[in-house]
């Protein structure tokens, strides 16, 4: 860790920083960083947990430190700057709050900034990842530097070209203005203010040129997206010749294809060009893969395929057997002294990870080189194992990072890049890979199973102990996450040989309460590989959180206190207190409400941040027997109002849309969105199987209060809003219905709503409607 | 191989395909406009949502053979011109709704608003929320409820 730590309450106007000038053709600044990430000061209240003192933020935070100054903020000659964003923008907004921040540094207009993503740049080792919330908490400062520096350039420049001294240059809507009616046009200066020998050069960020930073910013992207000019994966055109790719998938879990019983027939197809078996390793899915004309007759080639099948990873397993296994290896509780105890455990099932783009790539593997474009939150790793998997070494595979239509974990690995790589390879022809939903759906990264139990011991009016134990499917922590954490923990405080799920479980997860002896612990069942899974929009937060507010309300119930005051009286942090007090006033808590109707709280604080959530549910008869065609309808959340703290917020819009979408998973996590694992394979195919939230299942109403600035650093933001709201969901459930919801999504182990599609062939025909 | 021809964004084109293949990836694939977006295939997320003679339909469920060459298909790459400016309405709302997220299922999102706010406009109504609730658009980032404040603008903008 740095000894350099900002604190709040330091001189928040100036910031220091070592920058360099980089040798360019115009001017390129980069800024190094002597000051990192900010310890939370320890609460000095009854409980005190690893995650106070430092966190899973703080840890990635660390990583990236050693290779930020390879950050580089470029201006042009047309006066824009540019900036290759070395993280994936996967819709949390990050390329408009990185615009922002150098658009304030250069005192130029948002849309002057120019964010594109970087290329696998295997240097910048783990400053490279996208995950765990945690990009403008890392990249802020460096950011902020590179830009700084280059305004100093441009400042001096400027300068000298109109005769003046430094301190009388001024910098407004990409001019520098002398004071004396001369000016100059920023883009006039980017090659005067070039240096042709890099040099080291001290800079000082004026933290109050705050134009576009804490400003509601519209997205960068928001014109191409609304005009269909955004390109995605799959809209590449790259490579002329990567033709549609898919693969037929087996109907298990992770079997492999052993023989294409029919290749002839298949290859005879219309637009049919190659077929390749490419069988299922730690890399890649597998199966047989088909490339075509178009991705409608790869769709109905695989239909035709007739495939031998070995054994799956699962093969005959269902939920309830998952479940027993989870309750087998539940870790024992502390004995119980004295008082009362609330003992009860939750069940989670499995969800899927699927953002609305499928599993995705372009691959053109020749001889003696690969290029890979796809949507990739840890690209460094992504081109370390495709030289393991190809053969070849880094200068001889290139990996660009696509924008990414969401992640929600997937993206995390390289699935579609590392299969692409290999079917390219197989057929030695370019290909364009697209995963089919339903494969996706099926065979995809999926949130683990998992059961929390939680023990609370109270006495009177005092809450004498906390306990939680999780118990999961193991989460597959074998990208370059994984391998950030086993590099860094020799340096983290009370380092351990916890495996790579104990260290991410102890960084982030916490009892936002000071309810006396507190303990969290994880145990995992099954090989990290025996399920494909990954974090889905937070790890452990949703079911932690859940678990423990759902025993907060009964512990509050037990004791006679309000759910609202009783979370208030114990919150263990101030900033809390005040998201708490932000919703139950906004939200009218305590009102009166209508009978199988009602209001439930819940609070999450991770990442820097805290988020407290106030839902509104209706769960009346004709609320829950809504007849939606083909659809899941159940209870329906009317009203939600989150409040955010997120220490320092640089796009209050961005921060609202990032907590409604959050709000949208946790209802949906709460009430209906999981899959059923039945017989070695999960019955769902399509989006209309799922029960993820859609527009009948919305909150008409919803308001999301940005809380004003508690620190001079952002906090992290894309996934705070899912665990709060889930529990929310829970607890006003609970109280709508007078009965403690075990199972999650609470209609897990209602009668399916709709016929599962077959797993032979593996998706279903295209369907024909009357044009 | 049988050619095909239909109106595509006010322009006539011309295919040379097999006739059992489906409009979504006629327009991708063969002819490289990448508005509309594949997410299921299944006529489900609705993100491939075009129009076709102004009606909302799902590309990824319509064959090529079944269109004639006086039919016109409109996806998001021309739904501006539709009204003749720079952007539809609906469009303009989304922006000022700052609505989007990742972006990829939002093509689909507003072709299928637009349908919506003209059936009920033709039925002398304003959209209501029942018919807000009865868009089937799945959006992953969870942005409806921005979506819901932009087609009420979007509807008042194109009255």
């Amino acid at each position: 860790m740095s000894d350099m730590t900002d604190k709040p309450g330091r001189d928040l106007s100036r910031r220091d920083f070592i920058a360099y000038l980089v040798a360019a053709p115009t001017l390129v600044a980069a800024a190094e960083l002597s000051s990192g990430a900010t310890p939370a000061q320890a609460a000095g209240l009854p409980t005190v947990q690893p995650v106070d003192a430092y966190d899973l933020s703080d840890l990635l935070t660390d990583a990236a430190l050693p290779t930020s100054n390879l950050i580089t903020v470029t201006v042009n000659s047309d006066g824009t700057a540019s900036f290759a964003l070395p993280r994936a923008e996967v819709g949390q907004g990050i390329t408009t709050a990185v615009a922002q921040i150098i658009a304030d540094q250069l005192s130029l207009t948002v849309d002057k900034v120019n964010v594109t993503l970087a290329d696998a740049r295997p240097e910048l080792i783990w400053n490279q990842i996208t995950g765990g919330s945690n990009t403008l908490h890392a990249i802020y400062k460096p950011v902020q530097g590179a830009a700084a520096a280059a305004r100093a350039q441009l400042t001096k420049t400027a300068a000298d070209q109109l005769g003046v001294s430094p301190s009388q240059v001024t910098l407004s809507n990409g001019q520098a203005n002398a004071g004396n009616g001369k000016s100059i046009d920023l883009g006039a200066l980017a090659k005067p203010a070039a240096v042709s020998q890099t040099t080291k050069v001290p800079v000082t960020a004026n933290a109050a040129a705050n134009a576009n930073v804490g400003q509601p910013t519209k997205r960068i992207d928001a014109l191409d997206i609304v005009t269909g000019k955004k390109q995605f994966a799959m809209d590449l055109t790259d490579v002329p010749d990567a033709l549609p790719t898919m693969v037929c998938r087996p109907p298990t879990i992770n079997a492999t294809a052993k023989a294409l019983k029919n290749q002839a027939q298949v290859q005879a197809m219309p637009g049919v060009s190659d077929i390749a078996l490419i069988p299922h390793t730690k890399f890649v899915a597998g199966g047989v893969a088909v490339r075509a004309q178009t991705f409608g007759q790869c769709i109905d080639a695989i239909r035709a395929m007739d495939v031998d099948w070995g054994p799956g990873s699962v093969d005959g397993k269902s939920a309830d057997d998952v479940k027993k296994d989870l309750i087998a290896a539940e870790l024992p509780g502390v004995p119980t002294v004295s008082g009362i105890t609330l003992d009860q455990r939750f069940t989670f099932h499995f969800r899927p990870g699927d953002p609305l783009e499928t599993n995705a790539a372009v691959a053109n593997v020749t001889a003696d080189s690969a290029e890979v474009w796809s949507s990739l939150k840890t690209p460094v790793w992504v081109q370390e194992q495709l030289c393991t998997i190809l053969g070849m070494s880094k200068e001889q595979v290139k990996v660009h990072v696509a924008q990414g239509g969401g992640s929600f974990g997937r993206h995390l690995f390289g699935d579609a890049a590392f299969e692409a790589a290999s079917i390219s390879k197989a057929m030695g022809k370019p290909v364009k890979l697209m995963w089919h939903r339903t494969d996706n759906f099926r065979q995809g990264r999926v949130h683990p199973m998992c059961t929390s139990r939680v023990r609370v011991n109270h006495l009177g009016n005092s809450v004498l102990s906390f306990e939680q134990r999780h118990t999961s499917v193991a989460t597959d922590f074998s990208h370059g996450f994984g391998e950030l954490l086993t590099a860094n923990l020799a340096t983290l405080p009370a380092a351990n040989s916890l495996g790579y799920s104990q260290a991410i479980f102890n960084l982030s997860v916490n009892s936002p309460y000071n309810f006396g002896v507190t303990t969290q612990l994880l145990n995992e069942i099954y090989a990290y590989d025996t399920f494909n899974t990954s974090s889905v929009r937070n790890i452990y937060g949703p079911e932690t959180r859940t678990a423990g507010e759902l025993m907060v309300d009964q512990t509050a119930k037990a004791m006679g206190q309000d759910p609202y005051q009783f979370r208030r009286t114990y919150a263990r942090d101030k900033r809390m207190v005040a998201v708490l007090d932000a919703v139950a006033k906004a939200g009218n808590w305590g009102r009166q409400m209508a009978p199988n109707t009602a209001q439930g709280i819940g609070v999450h604080h991770e990442y820097k941040s805290f988020g407290a959530c106030l839902v509104e549910i209706d769960c009346t008869p004709a609320t829950v027997n809504r007849k939606i065609q083909d659809g899941y309808s159940g209870p329906r959340v009317t009203k939600v109002v989150f409040a955010v703290d997120v220490g320092l917020p640089i796009n209050p819009l961005g921060l609202q849309a990032q907590m409604m979408g959050g709000c949208m998973d946790g209802i949906a996590q709460a009430l209906s969105y999981s899959l059923h694992l039945q017989d070695g394979y999960f019955l769902e195919g399509s989006w209309d199987n799922v029960g993820y939230t859609r527009e009948w299942n919305t909150p008409p109403d919803v308001q999301v209060i940005v809380m004003d600035p508690t620190s001079d650093s952002p906090g992290g933001a894309g996934e705070l809003g899912v665990p709060a709201s889930m529990a929310a969901t829970a607890c006003a459930y609970a109280r709508a219905t007078g009965t403690l919801p075990t199972e999650f999504p609470i209609n897990h182990n209602d009668p399916l709503w709709f016929d599962p599609v077959p797993t032979t062939p593996p998706i279903p025909a295209s369907p024909v409607t009357a044009s | 191989m049988p050619s095909y021809s239909f109106i595509l964004n006010g322009k006539k084109v011309s295919v040379d395909c097999d006739p059992n293949v489906h409009l979504l990836w006629v327009v991708r694939d063969l002819l490289g406009v990448h508005g509309p977006k594949y997410g299921c295939g299944l006529e489900v997320c609705k993100a491939c949502t075009s129009h076709i003679n102004g009606e909302a339909k799902q590309l990824c469920g319509i064959l090529v053979s079944d269109l004639k060459p006086t039919d016109q298909v409109v996806t998001i790459e021309g739904l501006a011109d539709t009204v003749k400016q720079p952007l539809h309405p609906m469009q303009q709302a989304w922006l000022d709704n700052d609505v989007a997220q990742c972006g990829y299922c939002q093509p689909g999102q507003i072709m299928a608003a637009v349908d919506l706010v003209n059936k009920a406009h033709a039925a002398g109504r304003d959209v209501s929320d029942a018919d807000l609730d009865s868009l089937r658009n799945v959006c992953r980032c969870g942005t409806y409820p921005r979506i819901r404040q932009a087609i009420k603008a979007g509807a008042a903008a194109m009255k």
